[in-house]
């Protein structure tokens, strides 16, 4: 199975405390990684350190070892969606979506397909700066259905997301990986859909 | 280059070398500049023109010589942070920019003080003294930027950014001061062009620029000092480092 | 599987900005307005006498066009902060100094260019003789390129401390310095009768050199900020 990722001797602090240590894990093809963790613990920043949003103290990640040239090309290969949505609030959901398929290389994209998808259709004329966080959310999350990044990390994806909206993720998440796509991902609620390859990763922090 | 800086990179190991150094330049630096201050001021020969008020320039001129190579000092220690992503980088930033800072307002000041008898005003817009202004200017943004972030590593990043930004601007900065310095001649600076100095002034300037060369290494070896310990704080060496002084101290 | 090509996210990252301005005109307008007030308060100040007012012409719109550019800082990254766009800029495949120059250039086409637009009617207001319009056009034309660059890296710089504006002012404006100078020579020399043409390709020299350089130092800026 190929590995998408291997993570060596993380090490991490912030303001003197230091967060993790020691932290090393790969991820193979058709693997969900859920990093679980107290608030505070380190989640997000070892989420954002793997893609280089924040300075790690020591340790290697290695993108895609086994395939030199999406390892030196590792951000086109990554999706990486953090708290903030990235929508811009003065334009509309259609335009947000166009232009975020756009930024990603992908111009043939249906966006109204999109939008029924994530159930935003009949309101994709709006600012979105005039939706609820949850619909911003789906907004941005249409990423997930067009992009050919076999590796996702998402930090907590279902915040502000309904019951049918994590349902509609999930269902998501198993068809990536199913296809051969690997997910980190955070989360303070159980995944309720188990795949067959969920591990677990569990930061304490906290320690000085 | 990494194989021989790598054992310089370990904030102790720094910490002891500067440690070793700082009583040979602190002592260089009082030796000489004093040694320097009191031949200038008290004897060498008084000038024929401007009598005794030209000895501030024992001061003045190397506070101005050293305030803009402590900015380059300060650029290129950036860089090296950029570079290498060094933290010992960072933290000297920290420790370079006050000293420069205070340098130039050092030799705007003297400028200032030796302007009233020269030219008969405290403030003159000659071409150096607001080349000094902006020295100042340029140094107060840097650590206006350092002291601004919470996070001293992401504020001494910005603040190098933003030195290397003003390092290039400096000859731009120079080279349009002088320009508009001529373009509004005004106070006649004829001062300036004076025959080459004598040796029993110039030898004394001289002990004086060396000993502010020794006194600005001092003040940034004595504060790298004090932020290294201040950002390993909760290490163990530093722990031990600070017991035992107290020990001593208690002991004497 | 292809990414964007370097030339597609450049406009569209122009094309996004674009948008988002274009539905808060005010964000556009403010500041050239501001600039329209300062150079009407000016003949209030030291009089409508034209010989005054004439002579100080050149400098009064330039300092104003400086300010105006600290005014209008903001909007450059801070809203792309705060809602997460900027860290997805930095996580593009594309270097990240080719969309900050996307950003500089839009800040230029809506504050600078707007300001050599506005030049004629400051000129007219501050009752600069004629034989200086055309080195003002000339200048604001050539220098607001560096505004926009420099301003870019100040604001990348601050951007994450949410109260930029005096801190801001401290950083650029000694930097700025040389561009008034030259600026301001050009005209004054345009007035008295003398070629105005040398500073103004210097301005334009160094135009070209910042937008060069400049887009480098955002990027690396931005990296800091979203830390």
């Amino acid at each position: 199975m190929t590995t998408l990722l291997e993570v060596k001797q993380l090490a991490s602090q912030r303001a003197g405390r230091v967060l993790f240590s020691q932290l090393s894990f790969t991820l193979a093809a058709g693997e969900v990684l859920h990093v679980e963790g107290e608030n505070g613990a380190g989640k997000s920043t070892l989420l954002r350190s793997l893609v280089g949003l924040v300075q790690l103290r020591s340790g290697t990640i290695q993108f895609f070892p086994d395939h030199n040239e999406h390892a030196e090309d590792w951000r086109q290969y990554t999706l990486f969606m953090g708290h903030k949505a990235a929508v811009k609030a003065e334009l509309t959901a259609l335009e947000n979506v166009r232009l975020q398929a756009q930024l990603g290389g992908v111009n043939d994209v249906d966006a109204w397909q999109l939008l029924e998808h994530v159930g935003l259709l009949g309101l994709e004329d709006l600012p979105a700066g005039q939706l609820s966080a949850g619909q911003q959310r789906r907004i941005a999350l249409t990423r997930l259905w067009y992009s050919k990044a076999p590796l996702w990390i998402l930090d907590e994806p279902f915040t502000s997301l309904d019951t049918r909206g994590i349902q509609l993720l999930q269902q998501r998440f198993a068809e990536h990986t199913a296809a051969g796509g690997a997910i980190i991902m955070t989360s303070h609620q159980p995944l309720t859909w188990q795949s067959a390859q969920l591990q677990h990763l569990r930061i304490e922090g906290g320690e000085l | 280059m990494w194989r021989w800086l790598h054992p310089y990179a370990k904030p102790e190991v720094v910490y002891h070398l500067l440690g070793r150094w700082l009583p040979w330049v602190a002592g260089a630096a009082a030796l000489i500049l004093g040694g320097g201050l009191v031949w200038g001021i008290l004897f060498a020969p008084a000038d024929y023109q401007q009598g005794d008020s030209y000895r501030i320039i024992f001061i003045h001129v190397p506070a101005a010589m050293f305030s803009m190579s402590v900015y380059v000092g300060l650029a290129i220690t950036a860089l090296i942070g950029r570079v290498w992503q060094l933290k010992m980088a960072d933290w000297a930033l920290a420790a370079i920019a006050p000293v420069g800072a205070v340098f130039t307002f050092i030799a705007l000041f003297t400028g200032a003080v030796w302007g009233k008898p020269m030219w008969g005003t405290w403030w003159e817009w000659d071409a150096r003294l607001t080349s000094q202004l902006i020295l100042l200017f340029l140094y107060i943004g840097v650590l206006a930027l350092y002291h601004a972030f919470s996070d001293n590593r992401t504020g001494a990043k910005a603040a190098g950014i933003l030195a290397l930004v003003g390092v290039i601007n400096i000859p731009i900065i120079r080279y349009s001061v002088e320009w508009w310095n001529t373009l509004h001649q005004g106070a006649t600076l004829t001062v300036f062009e004076r025959p080459p100095m004598a040796n029993s002034m110039l030898f004394p300037l001289l002990t004086c620029i060396l000993g502010f060369a020794f006194l600005a290494a001092a003040l940034i070896f004595h504060r790298m000092r004090n932020e290294i310990l201040r950002q390993e704080l909760h290490r163990p060496w530093v722990k031990a480092e600070l017991g035992e002084t107290s020990k001593q101290t208690e002991a004497v | 599987m292809k990414p964007a090509s370097n030339w597609q996210a450049l406009r569209t990252v122009m094309q996004r900005d674009l948008m988002v301005v274009m539905r808060r005109r005010s964000d556009v307008l403010n500041p050239l307005l501001f600039v329209l007030m300062v150079v009407s308060l000016f003949p209030l100040a030291v009089g409508p006498g034209p010989d005054i007012l004439g002579r100080m012409a050149a400098g009064v719109i330039w300092v104003a066009a400086l300010l105006s550019a600290l005014l209008g800082s903001e909007r450059l990254f801070r809203e792309d902060f705060l809602d997460g766009t900027l860290e997805q800029l930095t996580l593009q495949p594309q270097p990240l100094a080719l969309l900050s120059f996307a950003k500089i250039m839009v800040h230029w086409l809506l504050s600078g260019l707007p300001l050599v637009i506005l030049a004629p009617l400051c000129a007219l207001l501050l009752k600069l003789p004629l034989e200086g319009w055309l080195a003002l056009i000339a200048t604001l034309a050539v220098g607001t390129p560096i505004l926009s660059a420099v301003t870019a890296i100040g604001a990348a710089l601050t951007v994450s401390l949410g109260r930029g504006g005096a801190l801001l002012s401290l950083l650029l404006l000694p930097l700025f310095i040389p561009l008034l100078i030259f600026a301001t020579g050009a005209v004054e020399a345009a007035l008295v009768g003398t070629d105005a043409w040398p500073q103004v390709l210097l301005l334009a020299g160094l135009s070209l050199l910042t937008l060069l350089l400049a887009p480098f130092a955002v990027a690396a800026s931005i990296r800091v900020s979203v830390h």
